[in-house]
């Protein structure tokens, strides 16, 4: 399985707007390149990225040909109860990577 | 032997500010990807020995890789050429290709060890003339531009070559992650980009002149704190 770095604040207070970071390793092959001997190599690419908080979904993304390999996703959501956070992505050629993350909230 | 700049700037400085961030924090910096990924094969075994590097070196490579390159049995020596010493000597496994992820998962792992470490690299007894030769190199003329490396970073560092800043080109964090090669890529191979921008033939992976190079590099950075894996654009 892919490497992933997720950073979650581990505390915070309830209500409070907290930044997520999640990095994965992947090659994001765009479809558009072509090898020395001119055959086109095909895509392999992450398409989808889904953040669940305690089972709820919170933050989805979807990925497109121009995104940068290893893609670091970064974004906020509200402190609302202690639990865990899990990332999810999933990609083209049966491409998945899962992470999770606990955090307390007080 | 000449030192041209005055004041030796890492190309951190140079770089923009969302760019520095991204070195900054682990959680951000693509580099970590493969350190995670050396700190999993140091620990597993491999070859007809069956050892894993922990196996004989514990978990403890601090400080190593800001002494490289370094001469071992009378021959210059880089971290990757060490890391494939040990492979074929001890491990009795086949040794890694240059830029091969496994190969460049070992070196970000071993030298983030030595992060914010001074580079020390020897310059006396046997260590003289490799570092001589790759002082030469360094100001020798070579390609179709006739270029020499001091020309670009001792003489005109600061200035700017297709819209990009020119660095003095002080080695202090390979491997680096760049974002131009979406990838983890080392010194050899930002040596080897230059000679093919300047119209010269590029030496190959692991020659001698490369490593002698490396070492001048950093003789040239000594003092300097390793930054690996650093970042950058």
């Amino acid at each position: 399985m892919a490497r992933t770095i997720v950073r979650v604040p581990p505390k915070a207070k309830k209500g409070e707007i907290i930044e997520i970071k999640a990095l994965v390793g992947h090659v994001m092959e765009t479809g558009f390149r072509h090898s020395e001997t001119g055959a086109l190599i095909p895509r392999d690419i992450i398409r989808t990225f889904v953040c669940s908080y305690n089972g709820a979904e919170v933050f989805r993304a979807d990925f497109h040909p121009a995104t940068a390999a290893n893609p670091l996703i970064e974004f906020s959501t509200i402190a609302t109860e202690s639990g865990m956070l899990e990332f999810r992505w999933a990609g083209d050629n049966g491409f998945t990577a899962e992470a999770s993350a606990p955090i307390t909230v007080e | 032997m000449a030192q041209h700049p005055a004041e030796r700037r890492s190309g951190y400085l140079d770089m923009s500010p969302g760019t520095r961030a991204m070195q900054d924090d682990d959680a951000t910096n693509p580099g970590m990807l493969w350190v995670l990924d050396g700190e999993a094969l140091w620990g597993r075994k491999a070859g007809a020995a069956d050892k894993a590097c922990a196996d004989c070196h514990g978990a403890g490579m601090k400080g190593v890789a800001a002494r490289y390159p370094r001469v071992s049995d009378d021959k210059l020596i880089d971290l990757e050429q060490r890391i494939n010493l040990c492979r074929t000597g001890r491990q009795k496994a086949p040794a890694l290709a240059y830029e091969s992820r496994e190969l460049l998962a070992l070196t970000a792992y071993i030298g983030f060890q030595s992060r914010g470490l001074p580079i020390e690299v020897d310059e006396t007894g046997k260590t003289k003339p490799f570092l001589e030769a790759g002082h030469a190199a360094y100001h020798r003329r070579q390609g179709q531009l006739n270029l020499a490396c001091a020309q670009c970073h001792d003489e005109r560092y600061g200035a700017r070559l297709a819209g990009n800043p020119i660095p003095q080109g002080q080695a202090t964090g390979y491997p680096i992650y760049r974002l131009e090669w979406q990838g983890l890529g080392s010194l050899q191979r930002r040596l080897r980009n230059c000679m093919i921008g300047v119209r010269a033939e590029p030496y190959a992976y692991g020659s001698p002149e490369l490593v002698e190079l490396e070492l001048y590099l950093m003789w040239r950075a000594r003092g300097m704190k390793l930054e690996t894996p650093a970042v950058r654009p």
